[in-house]
């Protein structure tokens, strides 16, 4: 059995395609086998909504008169890089203001930031805007402030150049203090275990191979369209992986791209880690078109069949040991409670499962009522060392 | 001893100076949790005040004496629906599972009966879904 995107998209167009989520595809390949759902199902869902902290958005500010070539860029009082074209800038999710007071106090509260403008733009709010410049012959204004509304803005656009990971650690604390991390708050002496993805709902877990994505993939991101656009910062395919073909460690990473404009804040949300920083809720949900029985294989695999690294954040993550406590399976981190040294240890997610749901869900309506059609990548997302089909790219050896 | 309450100002004494009176002449220590007061209306504030019993009891007839109201406080933890992501990271934070993730819809539930104010969820909230309320 084989399908082609286009066969796929002639179905979508017609009305007449079978779309499911990656959650309800897993009940139906066991009772009717892979050959059988692969004959009838034409796209598989995914998604994830969690704090991705690698994102941020390319903003064109407009014009002053006077013109002004804007060399530091304040919204709301967060800094965004400036170091671009005259009045265009990135904001990243992960910046907090200059008044800030960090973690002197700590731990830290870390109210607002970057993703909070974020969230505050793509909810229509309206942003302070202060920008400084020197002034040239060509730009001679040196001070702008003023309310601006992304509406109003000529270009805005998320770029995330490192979402959606393949894997993640489950972070634990062996000490006798709590600890504030990205992965959140972590109790003395295993008090709780911190996990953050949406297992056998994400994205990559799904097609783990990236059989099926690549730069051009059409996907749901924010609540709005977007694109993937290339492999993300620390993109490893060489990770370890099971034999299901599942990595056993953080693996694959994507760069994403969307226009801001059509982003809600209900899938881009500001959040603060006590202790740690500012980062975005990202909600990010990609269609896998099934063109082949192996499509259906890889994604039918449930949280029990994928498995995660149980990290201390005490000691080796941060020292950068790379020493594991063990492995545990997505269905026992979802069930509550896990077991590390012989103790039991209750769990807690940072990503949203029922987000993750809703984006799949969302997602598999969309192309059920025709708006959304399946695009062919570019190129597949490089899965191992050496040169990939578009060209010369090597990947460094694991280790 | 050490209490929390809410002191309720009309608005013909809210521009006295009754903190300082509380800590100068009565030797307590008064920590403002909320305050709510401009200048010729009406004013409420949230206070912890702690000292010695006497001072404690002479400071709270002070401030009756003048026509302060006091209340003990009824503070009420709420978990506003909206910005909550169902993230489920306050789950393993409450002391007593009064923020519960139910395992069949991955939903977070509040259930504000267990709740014994600890605050712990208010600032390890990411998307600062939980608020006190007075
Ligand atoms: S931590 Fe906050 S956002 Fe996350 S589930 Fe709890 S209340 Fe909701
Ligand atoms: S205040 Fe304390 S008891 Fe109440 S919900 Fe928050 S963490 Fe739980």
């Amino acid at each position: 059995m084989k399908k082609t995107i286009a066969e796929i998209n002639a179905r979508i167009q017609a009305g007449k395609a079978v779309v499911v989520t990656a959650e309800e595809l897993i009940p139906m390949v066991m009772a009717q086998g892979v050959t059988e759902t692969a004959r009838h199902v034409d796209v598989i869902t995914t998604g994830t909504f969690g704090p991705m902290c690698s994102s941020g958005a390319f903003l064109n500010l407009g014009h002053p008169a006077p013109r002004m070539k804007m060399s530091k860029v304040l919204l709301n009082g967060v800094e965004a890089y400036a170091g671009l074209a005259a009045v265009d800038a990135y904001l990243g999710a992960t910046q907090i203001p200059e008044t800030d007071p960090e973690n002197k106090n700590f731990p830290g509260e870390f109210n607002y930031g970057g993703g909070h403008v974020l969230e505050d733009l793509v909810a229509g709010k309206e942003v302070l805007l202060e920008a400084y410049a020197y002034g040239t012959d060509c730009y001679p204004r040196k001070k702008l402030e003023k309310m601006i509304r992304l509406e109003e803005l000529p270009q805005a656009f998320l770029f995330n150049p490192r979402n959606a990971y393949q894997n993640y650690n489950v972070a634990v604390n062996l000490t006798d203090r709590t600890l504030y991390t990205y992965m959140g708050i972590l109790k003395p002496n295993l008090g709780n275990a911190n996990y953050s993805t949406s297992g056998q709902l994400s994205p990559l877990f799904n097609d783990p191979y990236y059989r099926t994505i690549g730069p051009g993939t059409k996907i749901f991101l924010g609540g709005g369209v977007g694109f993937v656009s290339w492999y993300g910062t620390q993109h490893n395919p060489l990770a370890p992986r099971g034999a299901n073909g599942v990595p056993t460690s953080p693996a694959g990473t994507l760069a994403v791209i969307g226009d801001l404009k059509q982003m809600s804040p209900r899938w881009l949300r500001g959040i603060s880690y006590l202790g740690y920083g500012v980062s975005l809720m990202v909600g990010l949900g990609i269609p896998l078109p099934v063109l082949d029985e192996e499509v259906v294989r890889f994604a039918a695999v449930s949280d029990s069949e994928i498995f995660a690294p149980v990290v201390d954040y005490s000691e080796s993550y941060p020292q950068g040991l790379g020493q594991v406590l063990g492995t545990v399976s997505y269905a026992e981190l979802r069930s509550g409670e896990i077991s590390v040294n012989g103790k039991k240890v209750p769990t807690a997610p940072l990503s949203s499962y029922y987000g993750a749901r809703e984006i799949a869900a969302t997602l598999k309506d969309w192309i059920l009522q025709g708006e959304f059609l399946l695009t062919a990548p570019a190129f597949n997302l490089p899965r191992e060392a050496g040169v990939p089909a578009y060209g010369r790219l090597v990947f460094p050896q694991e280790g | 001893m050490k209490e929390k309450m809410v002191l309720y100002f009309p608005s013909t004494v809210t521009e006295q100076p009754f903190i300082y009176y509380l800590v100068k002449d009565f030797n307590l220590m008064v920590n403002i949790l909320k305050a709510d007061i401009n200048p010729r209306k009406e004013g409420r504030i949230v206070v912890e005040i702690s000292g010695e019993k006497p001072d404690f009891a002479a400071g709270l007839d002070f401030l009756q004496a003048r026509g302060v109201k006091v209340f003990p406080l009824e503070q009420e933890i709420i978990w506003v629906e909206e910005r909550c992501t169902h993230c489920g990271a306050c789950s393993v934070i409450c002391p007593v599972n009064a923020l519960e993730l139910n395992r069949t819809t991955m939903k977070i539930e509040f259930h504000g009966d267990r709740c014994v104010v600890c605050e712990h969820c208010l600032k390890a909230c990411p998307s600062r879904a939980m608020e006190a309320r007075y």
